[in-house]
């Protein structure tokens, strides 16, 4: 099997570990992984930002860029919740404004193909056991879109389970927005800020080594206010603790 | 239901009735604020934020609203079907909305009430006070009304030299304290029980029958004093002023859903009644109630039926009714910006919105921010996409609202009528950002985006031409692996916004796509 590996901007530039990790995850499991150079961002910070019309050339590029890949798989929600509930919503209103000719059918051709890292592994290669070891106490953060635009349910918290060693503890208020929310953590600050403070005690609360969530963003917004704060406990992609094994342990 | 309650629904010591606590600084509120001048979101939940006590008493009264809601809900195996149910009939009233308020219109008639039509908020407030004024008294009772809040019907009425006294418990304190609602369902959640005996001791004597000596904090003491208080008012009043949940235009029956009781004292006692309706909420026949019935009460309080739903169709005495109503019923048709929503495609939908306030009490930021953050008696999710729609973009506190929501979609996941809210916040944020094509005033014209968006306008555009050119994007990257060292603590410009509460992530070595190019690169 062969799958296109969507790595999304933030984690090319500032999380390569996460990439690396999927490749390595998905390699180990039989998936043959290309990455299309052509791909960049999808689009999401201009769109949830009000620049609609600047989101188009990148859903064009996105749609291109995995032209004929069966499966792309990406390990973040809040961006294949951004094609699957968003692109093809652009692409007709592109179309309605007279611009952007054919991007209603890119966007249509595209959604089907396009899953999240934990959809991908439970629904397409239907394993939940992945093989990894990872001897941590674990909280899982599921992120908004990964929850609610995508209805991941319980997939990544059946993964994370299977892993050996790992011992999960539930995050109190785990399905409350961690208040990232792209733009949103410039714009209002003080309430960003309150909300992620709120969500890091909850996780430093449960005594977990380890905050675990499936996108880098909300990650990198609730790291950095543990790491203000000088907690213990750090943040983790989920791709990286399943790609973890005994022979080749996460470092 | 508990036998004390303080104009929230069902929870003793909860929403609007928090522990004593003191908040020794808590800021004095003009009774209406000049909007203009209101500070946007952001700079008016600072305040809030910085509020420990505020904090704690939205965080508990949201949360234990929200858990109850969550159960009531699950009790009906059709909810889903009720959702759709509830769109369903919303969606297609709005599409014929003119033809529905027709017959609304000859239906109240037809049972002797008079219908008047108000385009916005000055000639709603000049109809009702010149009908009061024409009965020839200078008292007017009130039921908990969004749509004369959303007018500032209390304080034109008092220009006119006419008394108006809200009968809810809640907005009973917030009217008593000078203070604004900050909460759909539960206007005083802001407020704890000391602070609501100090306003009942202080103000009850100046605008009727005073509190009694020695009162206490103790809910049930202040329900006593407020249900004193309200007494004389429901037994003297001549004249009462409502709003409406629903209006059945086939029957011309208005429908008023509460808790207490005192909503029912206004709509029987009293031998005119005045009620000011949003347009938008006429349903087409009376079995439509049966749908909202379910999910409106289940939505707000949690509650599998609302204690009260009265139901009153035109005249009582006067038409042969039993022993109670109006003799004189008037129904003010308010628009005050709806119309112009309705032309909005996808904005059109917040125009389904049942003033459930479920939105308010799932919502992060409103829990942090609180309802006086929104600048307007719409707070929470709903606020955010209704105001700068009824009111239009060109304040401050209107174009910072699309943007006061992390997009998180509780809101949208609990809204009984499935309003898409992250999907109209983000369709404001676009006529904000950009401008674009809006209807006022019944004519299509073209805004220009508000202001201090340049800046972000260009760096958006920066950022999708880099993001455009994987060539352009690589040698970024590179640069900013090449940065890593330098590590800032704080960052200047609208980065210190992060850098002030956040670290900043570490900076890797190289991309990802550096990686692959060296690992993986023959296989690209």
């Amino acid at each position: 099997m062969r799958a296109a590996l969507f790595v999304t901007c933030v984690n090319d530039a500032l999380y390569p570990r996460t990439g690396i990790a999927v490749v390595r995850l998905l390699e180990r499991l039989g998936v043959a992984v290309d990455f299309p150079a052509a791909q960049s961002c999808c689009g999401q910070p201009q769109y949830n930002s009000g620049y609609r019309r600047e989101s188009e050339p990148l859903l064009r590029r996105t749609a291109e860029a995995f032209a004929g890949y069966p499966y792309v798989v990406t390990p973040s929600g809040s961006c294949a919740a951004m094609v699957r509930c968003h692109y093809p919503r652009i692409g007709r209103a592109a179309e309605r404004e007279g611009r952007g000719p054919g991007l209603s059918a890119l966007a249509e051709e595209l959604v089907p193909r396009v899953y999240e890292l934990t959809e991908f592994l439970v629904d397409v290669l239907g394993v939940t056991d992945v093989g990894a070891y990872f001897p941590h106490t674990v909280t899982y953060h599921p992120s908004c879109h990964g929850l609610r635009g995508l209805g991941l349910g319980e997939r990544p918290r059946r993964l994370l389970s299977a892993v050996r060693g790992l011992d999960l503890v539930e995050l109190p208020g785990a399905q409350e927005c961690c208040g990232f929310g792209g733009t949103f953590a410039v714009k209002n600050p003080d309430v960003s800020a309150a909300m992620g403070t709120d969500k890091a005690a909850s996780a430093v609360g449960t005594g977990a080594e380890v905050l675990c969530g499936a996108d880098n963003s909300c990650l990198a917004h609730l790291d950095g206010i543990l790491r203000r704060r000088g907690a213990d406990t750090r943040t983790l992609h989920l791709a990286e603790i399943l790609a973890s094994t005994e022979e080749e342990p996460l470092t | 239901m508990s036998g004390t309650f303080m104009g929230m629904p069902g929870m003793p010591g909860m929403p609007g009735m928090p522990e004593r606590s003191d908040r020794p600084d808590a800021p004095e509120l003009p009774a209406t604020p000049a909007l203009p001048d209101f500070p946007a979101f952001p700079d008016a939940a600072r305040q809030a934020v910085g509020d420990p006590v505020l904090r704690a008493n939205l965080r508990r009264a949201t949360h234990t609203i929200r858990d109850k809601r969550a159960r009531a809900v699950a009790e009906l195996a059709d909810w889903d079907r009720l959702r759709a149910a509830g769109k369903a009939i919303k969606d297609h009233t709005l599409r014929h909305l003119d033809r529905y308020l027709v017959q609304l219109e000859e239906a109240v008639t037809a049972a002797g009430g008079t219908v008047h039509w108000a385009a916005d908020a000055d000639e709603a407030n000049r109809i009702v006070t010149g009908l009061v004024l024409a009965t020839g008294h200078r008292e007017v009772v009130k039921v908990k009304s969004m749509a004369t809040q959303e007018i500032g019907l209390n304080e034109a009425l008092e220009a006119a030299g006419i008394a108006a006294y809200e009968t809810d418990l809640a907005e009973l304190i917030v009217q008593l304290g000078h203070d604004r609602p900050s909460h759909i369902l539960v206007p005083a959640i802001h407020r704890n029980r000391a602070e609501i005996r100090e306003i009942f001791a202080a103000e009850m004597g100046r605008r009727g029958r005073p509190a009694p000596e020695g009162l206490g904090d103790d809910p049930r003491e202040l329900a006593e004093a407020a249900r004193l208080h309200l007494r004389e008012k429901f037994l003297r009043a001549k004249v009462a002023v409502s709003g409406a949940n629903f209006m059945v235009a086939e029957t011309g029956t208005m429908v008023v859903f509460e808790s207490e009781g005192n909503g029912r004292m206004c709509l029987t006692l009293p031998e005119t009644l005045i009620s000011v309706v949003g347009i938008e909420k006429v349903v087409p026949t009376f079995r439509d109630l049966e749908v909202f019935l379910q999910t409106l009460p289940r939505s707000s309080t949690a509650e599998r039926m609302n204690p009260y739903t009265t139901m009153w169709t035109g005249l009582g005495p006067s038409r042969g009714a039993d022993d109670d109503g109006p003799s004189a019923f008037h129904l003010v048709l308010l628009d005050n910006g709806r119309t112009d929503t309705l032309a909005d495609e996808v904005g059109r939908q917040a125009l389904r919105c049942i003033r459930c306030s479920a939105c308010l009490n799932v919502c992060p930021v409103y829990e942090r921010a609180g309802g006086h953050a929104y600048g307007s008696v719409y707070p929470g999710p709903i606020g955010a996409v209704l105001s700068p729609q009824l009111r239009g973009t060109g304040s401050a506190i209107d174009a910072s609202l699309p943007y006061a929501s992390t997009l998180c979609g509780a809101c949208y996941e609990v809204c009984p009528v499935a309003i898409d809210i992250p999907e109209v916040l983000v369709h404001l944020r676009e006529r904000v950002a950009q401008g674009g094509p809006v209807t006022r005033e019944g004519i299509r014209v073209r805004i220009r985006p508000a202001r201090g968006h340049t800046a972000e306008r260009a760096a958006m555009r920066a950022a999708r031409l880099l993001l455009d050119r994987p060539g352009a994007l690589r040698a970024g990257e590179r640069l900013l692996a090449r940065a890593r060292r330098l590590r800032p603590r704080r960052l200047p410009g609208p980065g210190r916004a992060w850098t002030d509460s956040r670290e900043l992530p570490q900076l890797p070595a190289q991309s990802f796509r550096d990686w692959w190019a060296r690992e993986r690169g023959d296989r690209a």
